[in-house]
């Protein structure tokens, strides 16, 4: 009884979940009239805004990941060492974004950072971008830190600074030689959900006029019938490859932990 | 009539049959354990007693009722598991009370008996608390005072004692085993401790392989074991080849010896000797049957018993002797004899 | 657990802090100050001074009607999505399902719940959409015309459903560890103390799990009253929800008050921050009993 029950909950919701997937896809497939065709698929992957905007994004994304290994691994790595008593007010912080709504921070970035304040970031094409991307890691700030905060604990932090201190290292090396490549698997995992997260973000780029694929996203959606669910396909495929991989870099390390 | 009766148990789980024609009798009032090592069926027989299993053949009586077909909810059967498993979210007397309270009993009943178990578990002031405010052994106490609040016809503990560490195992078990003479309440205990087993019980039951290899108090199992599984599961123990000799006579490393019991073998067979170390004693003894040279081999002092390794008649022995301020204990490599009685051998069968 | 080692005893200029300096300066400058600026914006005149006039702006019709649409679209997805994610992870954990269903259902949540925004709105218009897959499946198969029953999926509920399907695997991912969670021994300790399935479920099994519940559906709100992306794909700028509201301000000053729109976005952060902290309070409450 109370499999028949379980049975029905489960299937009734995968119905759910599936028939979105199966309606974007059928529909992509509906552009010429009267038979299925990839030519949605043709138009869009024809469309040099499409490539544009996709590398566009790809790029923002590699600098979000620079940015947020370069801010989270050594704050991450410090907190850890030698500054216990900041964990509280770290950890408040990282968990801010979740918190503030993303259109509240880049409302609060355009007022900021206009050409008349001190930093004008939003006066030039290359300031905005760095602003967009400061906003993209800030997005991505508590899926890192968690990540690599995860990472971290464990291995021995301290012995293994002891040990490259003794052998001479300073802390470049520690931090680029020993750390990083011990929290890698964290920082991989974090990177991925970083990249799906960016590629797909649409508040910000909108609001900070940049030619990125969510707004591209948005605008053909706005003017075409075809395409749109194409992309909806393409974009869930990105989603689900940036999941899988993911979900290997902790198969991974776990497999490396239990052959340690 | 006994007043608890599993008979002709039987569980299958797939093609692994884990409990084999198991039978047991308890009297009321009656402290009996199961004792085994892991994978025995020990804790399979106490889940079927419980209601979590259903039994594949076989049938369970308590107090001439029929409850092999019963829920577990439906047996009034109190039960202390190993991980303590007290309600996180309930106070510690909101534990107590959740029996009572299941069976509609009034607040203000409840209330009193409440009070009552934990002044018998020695808690008295700690109704208030969470389980997670409490020691391992406070939270075991509190689950045996859950188990009894609904007055259950039996008590079954599963190795309740095994979370805890060393020192507060053995207080608490002194302290089940008062509140359960107190009570008078017939108890079946799973362990796979063998001092747990022996210490407390009326009655012993050692299982192996899903069968009960042999079911007595625990003088009777420890001193006239059965089996060969059972003597070398509960204490430590020495063996040696016997040759046999006649109905009743055996020679145990050259020499002569005459059993208090005939053996079941036939003359010129090699039977297993079994000796206890507290039966073997060191240097020449008067009266004794057997005296063997012996080479000291390792010497461990324990506090008030020394237990003493040497080699002789071919195999290494173990032997315990108390600790006396006067006699300091042998020294390694030193060559000496031990003795031995032929009353304290035990013939193992198979 | 070692003592430390007293060699600390001369009180130096606290230089490790600088180890923390360049996070401490970036979430300072791109997530605090700009945060800062929109709160005290929400009690600033143009020019300047102090006044409490935006927050008594904000009692207009339209921006009222907005939050209140927001407050009902951000409840009534969090509390669906909690109860139908609930319901499929109680049957995976516990419906006897087959073990095969749990890994790719967990895996399936984590992409869906990350699987928000324009394209989760387009997958939606080409299901339930005024051409969509289902929509016309059901004109030509069975004669039902969705619209005629008053369904439009750009509409509030049609916004409801599409957010369904983020919030609900968000709620599968929290909620089956807590499910994990519960120990088989207390159903056990229940069932021989004479309780019965009901009676676990609701003096044991679901107090254990309120706060998770109770706290994922916080989190859960915080995330559909924050949510932008879908919304505007789906129905453009002319919904009535705040953040589309705010989106529009910033794009275009639609109130005609800069001020007004930092109110409107002080007031989002109000609610958003209520939700979450009710959450992480939630969440330690729960992690402290489960120890």
């Amino acid at each position: 009884m109370m499999r028949v029950v379980a049975w029905g909950v489960f299937l009734l919701g995968c119905l759910f979940f599936l028939l979105p997937l199966v309606g974007m896809t059928e529909f992509s497939l509906k552009m010429r009239r009267g038979v299925y065709s990839f030519d949605a698929y043709a138009a869009v992957f024809g469309d040099p805004a499409f490539w544009a905007t996709f590398g566009y994004s790809l790029a923002l994304a590699a600098a979000t990941i620079v940015v947020g290994v370069v801010l989270v691994v050594p704050t991450a790595y410090w907190v850890r060492l030698r500054l216990p008593q900041a964990r509280p007010f770290v950890e408040f912080i990282t968990l801010l974004p979740l918190v503030i709504p993303a259109i509240v921070i880049v409302f609060g970035y355009i007022r900021m950072y206009n050409t008349s304040s001190f930093l004008p970031l939003t006066g030039s094409a290359l300031g905005t971008d760095i602003l967009l991307t400061m906003g993209y890691a800030t997005l991505a700030l508590p899926y890192m830190y968690r990540s690599v905060d995860t990472g971290l604990r464990t291995i021995d932090v301290g012995t293994l600074t002891e040990a490259a201190q003794s052998l001479g290292a300073g802390w470049v090396t520690i931090l680029a030689r020993i750390i990083l490549p011990n929290v890698m698997v964290a920082v991989l995992s974090g990177a991925f959900l970083t990249l799906a997260i960016v590629l797909g973000e649409f508040t910000m780029a909108a609001l900070l006029n940049r030619p990125a694929f969510g707004p591209y996203m948005q605008l053909l959606g706005a003017n075409r019938a075809y395409e749109p669910p194409a992309l909806a396909v393409i974009a869930f495929a990105i989603t689900w490859g940036c999941m899988g991989l993911m979900q290997l870099a902790t198969r991974f390390a776990k497999h490396e932990r239990a052959k340690a | 009539m006994s007043f608890l009766s599993l008979s002709h148990l039987e569980k299958t789980f797939g093609t692994n049959r884990v409990v084999k024609d198991f039978n047991l009798s308890v009297e009321k009032g009656e402290f009996i354990s199961l004792l085994g090592p892991s994978g025995c069926g020990k804790t399979t027989v106490l889940r079927m007693v419980a209601g979590f299993e259903t039994p594949t053949s076989g049938g369970i009586v308590i107090d001439g009722q029929e409850v092999t077909g019963l829920k577990p909810n439906q047996r009034n059967i109190g039960m202390m598991f190993q991980a303590y498993a007290l309600f996180p979210n309930m106070t510690v007397a909101e534990n107590v009370a959740f029996g009572l309270k299941v069976k509609g009993v009034a607040k203000d009943k409840r209330d009193a008996r409440v009070e009552e178990m934990l002044r018998l578990i020695g808690l008295p002031e700690m109704g208030g608390r969470y389980p997670f405010q409490l020691s391992g052994g406070q939270q075991q106490r509190v689950a045996l005072a859950r188990a009894l609040a609904p007055s259950p016809r039996v008590l079954l503990l599963d190795e309740p004692l095994s979370a805890l560490d060393a020192k507060v195992r053995v207080s608490l078990r002194n302290e089940i085993r008062e509140i359960q003479r107190e009570l008078g309440i017939t108890t079946i205990f799973v362990t796979h401790d063998q001092e747990e087993a022996l210490s407390m019980s009326d009655r012993v039951v050692v299982m192996n392989g899903g069968i009960a290899e042999q079911v007595g108090a625990p003088f009777e199992v420890y001193n006239r074991p059965s089996t060969r599984f059972v003597a070398t599961f509960v204490g430590t123990l020495n063996v040696f080849d016997g040759a046999v000799t006649g109905p009743q006579s055996v020679t145990l490393a050259g020499v002569p010896v005459t059993l208090a019991e005939p053996v079941e073998a036939s003359k010129g067979a090699t039977v297993a000797l079994a000796l206890r170390p507290e039966a073997v004693q060191l240097g020449r003894v008067e009266g004794a049957d057997v005296v063997l040279p012996a080479t000291i081999e390792s010497v461990e002092f324990l506090g008030s018993i020394i237990r003493v390794r040497a080699r002789a008649g071919g195999s290494v022995v173990a032997l315990d002797t108390f600790n006396r301020m006067d006699a300091p204990p042998p020294a390694i490599g030193a060559e000496t004899e031990v003795s031995l009685h032929a009353r304290d051998l035990i013939v193992l069968a198979g | 657990m070692p003592t430390e080692p007293i060699r600390r005893a001369p009180r130096r200029f606290p230089l490790h802090w600088l180890g923390i300096l360049p996070f401490a300066i970036f979430a300072t400058l791109f997530l605090i100050l700009p945060t800062m600026r929109i709160v005290l914006g929400a009690f600033q005149t143009p020019d300047g001074g102090f006044t409490l006039q935006n927050m008594l702006d904000l009692n207009t019709d339209s921006i009222r009607a907005a939050y209140w649409t927001s407050i009902k679209l951000s409840f009534y997805t969090a509390a669906l999505g909690c109860a139908v994610g609930f319901a499929m992870a109680a049957a995976v954990v516990f419906g006897g399902l087959p073990k095969g269903v749990r890994s790719p259902l967990l895996t399936f949540s984590g992409v869906a719940s990350n699987f928000a925004g324009v394209p989760l709105a387009f997958a939606f218009i080409a299901t339930i959409g005024p051409v969509g897959l289902i929509t016309v499946w059901l004109r030509t198969e069975f004669g039902i015309n969705l619209r005629a029953y008053g369904f439009n999926l750009l509409s509030f509920w049609g916004l409801v459903i599409t957010y369904l399907f983020f919030q609900i695997p968000l709620m599968i991912l929290i909620i089956t560890p807590a499910l994990d969670g519960l120990k088989r021994e207390w159903r056990e300790a229940a069932a021989v103390l004479g309780a019965t399935g009901v009676q676990y479920w609701r003096m044991v099994a679901l107090p254990i799990l309120f706060p998770s519940i109770l706290g994922t559906f916080a989190l859960l709100f915080a995330n559909a009253f924050g949510a932008v992306a879908t919304a505007f794909a789906l129905t453009g700028p002319q919904l009535n929800i705040v953040p589309i509201k705010l989106f529009a301000q910033i794009r275009g000053d639609v109130l005609g008050n800069p001020n007004l729109g930092y109110a409107l976005a002080f007031g989002m952060i109000l609610i958003t921050a209520g939700a979450n902290l009710l959450y992480i309070w939630l969440r330690v409450r729960s992690e402290r009993w489960l120890k």
